[in-house]
């Protein structure tokens, strides 16, 4: 199927859904009186828009707007983690203190666009639509981030953010226009099929792919690529932090992955992937894997700010998802696909935690959860223990089943990789020494007789139980996500 | 009965949620958290009796599909090695949570906690799917870990995090060697006794990629490896054995009893259960050194540290060192007498250190604090008492006519045909111990009563109760140790018959 534009419409409704209420949000803005209302409508958009995504599933996959765009279970499934990620960021944001302060129209606008930028993400075969939607996400992101009125932190976040993002994607596009130079393509088929008939200078390739991995690197928050983050993530508004830390995450890998496997690579019947030969690309990808998590979880260490230490924590988990890029392979890539949905659901889990404790106190401090479960709040401590410990890895919650997927990912390769994951392994026991610390002082901790009682608006429960309960489900009775993700690991090839 | 082990384990847990439910009445709670351990205590008994002694393979089993795509399924099964760690388990759980009645700060998290760690304790011994048994061996850390740091002592925190730290430490390595053997078992499997059956296919060609030239080890050995460090930590051995003595001293009695009786077994088990059918050709090359001398080590090591305490309690502590390197002792003997003896040591140090665990809780409670050296006299104080004490420490250092002795003696005479040089060593063990614990016999309840506690009331009826049965089982096990023996014996016999051939 390669579909004209006009044909290509009938299956670009949940982008139209999408286009829709971000232009009826506009007009909204401008004549309502009530903007409390402003995020029903996006909430409701975003509904209608996740219903069309799954109806899609059914349709053939195939190329939409001459070959620009690819519809297939992968880029769907992507557009459903951002559809939920953006479903949950505004459920938290109706009860969050910080965006009561500021403009909700164009939040609401803005974080809209930003989903429909991750929709083009994960759904581009070409590199000029992967540059254009990479480019149209970050600069929401630096608006979002920034958005905070009067907050030097936030406007400093928007700000560095903005920096690291010029100079990352001013690299990607550098990259790629050595692509375009090589191969005279920059639709993903075409340039495959180049680089299978001439011989290269492999190096070039080798710089090429570089430059275009920091790009996407920074979107999936990898060393040396991650400086950005934990001011970012302190900085913003702590409902759009858990948007951007899942889904922003999801779509770069997204893009990676269809860039660099059926975009590059050649699928073997094995489930392996051939990728080019004589470019190292999976010991690149192994070191950083290995670098990543490292540097994520040793710098989250001394954290004393929450969103800091979830920050780092996330750069962490970025290097642990590598390792499913690393294997090149189709388990590994499905233990990612897995990954992504049982990460979505336990960091955002802590991130609301954390943002009902910071609408209470004001602060995200670890000093603020001193004793916490003894403050009248032991169900949010119960939960953010929780989610915690699943982001640990330890079972049976979800978190641990993500791992296991990865490892065993890793591990069926043999040779280094078994170094791969033994380094993995070893980092789980030192990412366990900071999440035990916040378990620790909510818990362990005794009150201060000055520390006030937290008293958590009953609201927030409706949202935080669920995503409880799925950390527990899905680390007990993962057979149907296991399904499903591997079902969403279907590309369309020419 | 059908189902009756996975009654037993998760009859605890639905007792938690019950409790978690319950309004904050501590009494309430307490004697509905101490019927909830009562089931699956009958049920042990009812194993004991229908359990058949003369089938070395798996009794009860129960096998359920849980993930078809990889071959995980929910298989629970026992034989004999198991049967003797889950009545131990129920027996202490059941008789834990009365001596926890003490407990008055959040009562409810305490027994919901306790109850969660009485299942996945359960589970560990009962699970023949590798990765539920990792998933069981995982789940009781957490309850542990709260348990400890919530209602331990002054320096809980600490003592709380470095035992997750180091559990959490080998058990990855655990994850990374159950990984392993699954991808190298025909068919793919995590069923254990698939993989057993295919011990002896698993490669020991020396690997391309190993940078040691003089240990010539395989996949074998490196899988060895992993796994046992991770059982080694839980033990605890040499020189992974730091976390305890902190644990120990931090945790409440109650915690501290199922601790020492039913969690370092843990690491034993696991090694007979795993490393020994599955892996026997490294079992055979690594036993002399990482079981033998290195259970040899920790049998002198434990008890020169154990002399060297002033507090009860981590005197306790740094005894079961002492006595776990028995166990390892005895394992690496690959004798009858050796293997069987080892297995009678864990049931028995379980039984044993729970009682002076227990019996180092009612003087801490009465006197609010452990120094061997502030007491003195309390022989004339609480004689009951003392009698009891009396009995647990005889039984600790190997008195003939009580458990101790029986195992003690059976690890010796098994390795003394192997290693004799290991078993001397041991053997002088035997006399260490019996030197700190009369030492501590003689500062603690002999000697003038100390004017400071002239008025402590004799132990009362509630410890009473939680010492009885341990008494006894001691006392029996010790006139008639073939209670036991009988159910481990077919099965060890198996176990040990798999290794044979490679040494």
């Amino acid at each position: 199927m390669d579909l004209k534009n006009v044909a290509s419409l009938s299956f670009f409704y949940p982008e139209f859904i999408l286009s829709t209420t971000i232009l009826v949000l506009i007009i909204l803005d401008l004549i309502a009186s009530r903007r409390r209302g402003l995020a029903m409508i996006a909430m409701v958009g975003c509904v209608a828009s996740l219903i069309a995504t799954l109806d899609l599933y059914s349709a053939q996959p195939g190329y939409l707007f001459h070959r620009m765009m690819i519809l297939d279970n992968f880029s769907l499934f992507f557009k459903v983690i951002a559809l939920a990620a953006a479903i949950l960021c505004i459920w938290m944001s109706l009860s969050s203190n910080e965006i009561k302060q500021v403009h909700e129209g164009e939040y609401y606008t803005l974080l809209l666009t930003c989903t429909l930028g991750m929709f083009f993400m994960a759904s581009s075969s070409n590199l000029l639509m992967a540059y254009l939607s990479l480019e149209l996400v970050s600069l929401t992101s630096y608006v979002l981030t920034g958005f905070l009125p009067h907050n030097r932190r936030s406007s400093e976040a928007a700000l560095k953010y903005l920096i690291y993002g010029g100079v990352a994607s001013g690299t990607m596009i550098y990259g790629m226009s050595w692509i375009f130079g090589m191969t005279g393509s920059l639709d993903y088929a075409a340039i495959q099929t180049a680089l299978g008939q001439a011989a290269f200078n492999k190096a070039a390739l080798f710089m090429a792919f570089i430059f275009i991995l920091a790009g996407f690197g920074y979107k999936i928050v990898f060393v040396p690529f991650h400086m950005w983050s934990p001011d970012v993530y302190q900085g913003a508004p702590t409902p759009f932090t858990a948007f951007l830390s899942v889904a922003s995450n999801a779509a770069g890998i997204a893009i990676m992955i269809r860039f660099f496997f059926p975009g590059v690579s050649r699928s073997l019947p094995s489930g392996d992937w051939a990728f080019l030969s004589g470019v190292e690309w999976p010991q690149v990808l192994l070191f950083l894997s290995m670098i990543t998590m490292t540097v994520g979880n040793l710098c989250a260490l001394n954290q004393r700010n929450l969103k800091r230490m979830l920050a780092y924590s996330g750069i962490a988990h970025a290097g642990y998802m590598m390792m499913g890029l690393a294997v090149l392979n189709n388990d590994g890539l499905a233990a990612i696909l897995f990954y992504v949905v049982v990460y979505l659901i336990m960091n955002v889990g802590a991130f609301l935690v954390v943002a009902m404790i910071a609408n209470v106190t004001g602060d995200e401090d670890i000093e603020t959860y001193r004793g916490l479960a003894w403050r009248g709040a032991i169900v949010p401590a119960i939960c953010m223990a929780v989610f915690l410990f699943s982001l640990t890895g330890l079972p049976p919650f979800a978190g641990f089943i993500g791992k296991f997927f990865l490892f065993s990912a890793v591990l069926k390769q043999g040779g280094a990789f078994g170094a791969l994951a033994l380094v993995a392994a070893l980092n789980s026991v030192i990412s366990l020494y900071y999440y035990a610390k916040i378990v620790k002082t909510m818990f362990l901790d005794t009150p201060n007789p000055e520390d006030k009682p937290v008293a958590v608006a009953v609201n927030d429960f409706t949202l935080l139980i669920p995503l409880t309960v799925l950390t527990i489900v899905f680390g007990v009775y993962f057979g149907p996500l296991v399904q499903y993700t591997s079902q969403s690991l279907r590309f369309f090839v020419k | 009965m059908n189902n009756v082990l996975t009654y037993m384990t998760f009859i605890p847990v639905a007792g938690a949620a019950i409790v978690l439910a319950l309004p904050n009445n501590a009494k309430l709670i307490r004697w509905v958290s101490a019927a909830a351990t009562v089931p699956p205590l009958l049920m042990a008994i009812w194993l004991f009796k229908n359990f058949d002694r003369a089938n070395p393979g798996f009794q009860f089993i129960e096998d359920y599909t849980w993930i078809p795509s990889y071959n995980i399924s929910y298989t629970m099964g026992i034989d004999g090695l198991s049967i003797s760690m889950v009545l131990l388990t129920a027996l202490l759980s059941f008789l834990c949570i009365f001596a926890s009645f003490g407990i008055e700060k959040a009562v409810k998290g305490y027994f919901a906690l306790f109850l969660l760690l009485d299942a996945g304790m359960m589970g560990v011994f009962c699970a023949l799917d590798f990765f539920l048994f990792y998933v069981f061996w995982e789940v009781m850390l957490l309850p542990m870990y709260f348990l400890i740091g919530i209602w331990g002592g002054p320096r809980r925190e600490y003592a709380a995090i470095k035992f997750f730290l180091y559990t959490l430490f080998g058990s990855v390595l655990m994850l990374l060697a159950i990984l392993a053997l699954y991808f190298s078992s025909d068919p793919h499997t995590f069923d254990m006794r698939i993989i057993m059956a295919q011990g002896n296919k698993f490669s020991t060609e020396v690997l391309p990629i190993w940078p040691f030239q003089q240990l010539r080890w395989g996949f074998q050995h490196v899988v060895w490896m992993a796994l046992f460090i991770g059982f080694a930590i839980k033990i605890p051995a040499f020189p992974f054995h730091t976390w305890l003595p902190d644990a120990h001293v931090e945790a409440p009695t109650a915690i501290s009893v199922i601790l020492a009786g039913v969690l370092l077994k843990m690491g034993t088990y696991g090694i007979l259960r795993t490393n020994f059918p599955m892996l026997p050709a490294a079992t055979a090359d690594m036993a002399y050194w990482l079981l033998g001398a290195l259970g040899a080590w920790n049998i002198i090591y434990g008890a020169f540290c154990a002399m060297a305490q002033k507090d009860l309690k981590k005197l306790v502590a740094y005894s079961s060192v002492s006595h776990m390197g028995y166990v390892m002792l005895g394992m690496a003997s690959f004798t009858t007498q050796g293997l069987n003896g080892a297995v009678l040591q864990m049931f028995n140090h379980g039984t044993i250190t729970g009682m002076l665990f227990l019996l180092v809780g009612v003087i801490y409670d009465r006197a609010h604090h452990r120094d061997i050296e502030g007491f003195g006299g309390i022989a004339a104080i609480m004689p009951v008492y003392t009698g009891v004490t009396a009995l647990a420490f005889f039984a600790s250092m190997g008195l003939p006519g009580l458990s101790g002795f029986i195992s003690e003696v059976l690890v010796l005479l098994g390795t003394w045909q192997k290693y004799p040089i290991l078993t001397i060593l041991g053997a002088s063990g035997v006399v260490l111990t019996a030197g700190y614990l009369l030492w501590t016999i003689q500062r603690v309840y002999l000697g003038p009563p100390n004017e400071k506690y002239l008025k402590m009331p004799d132990i009362n009826g509630r410890e009473m109760f939680t010492l009885v049965p341990l008494g006894a089982i001691v006392i029996i096990v010790g006139v008639y140790p073939s209670v036991v023996l009988d159910l481990l014996r077919a099965s060890l016999d198996q176990i040990n018959q798999v290794i044979i051939p490679h040494l």
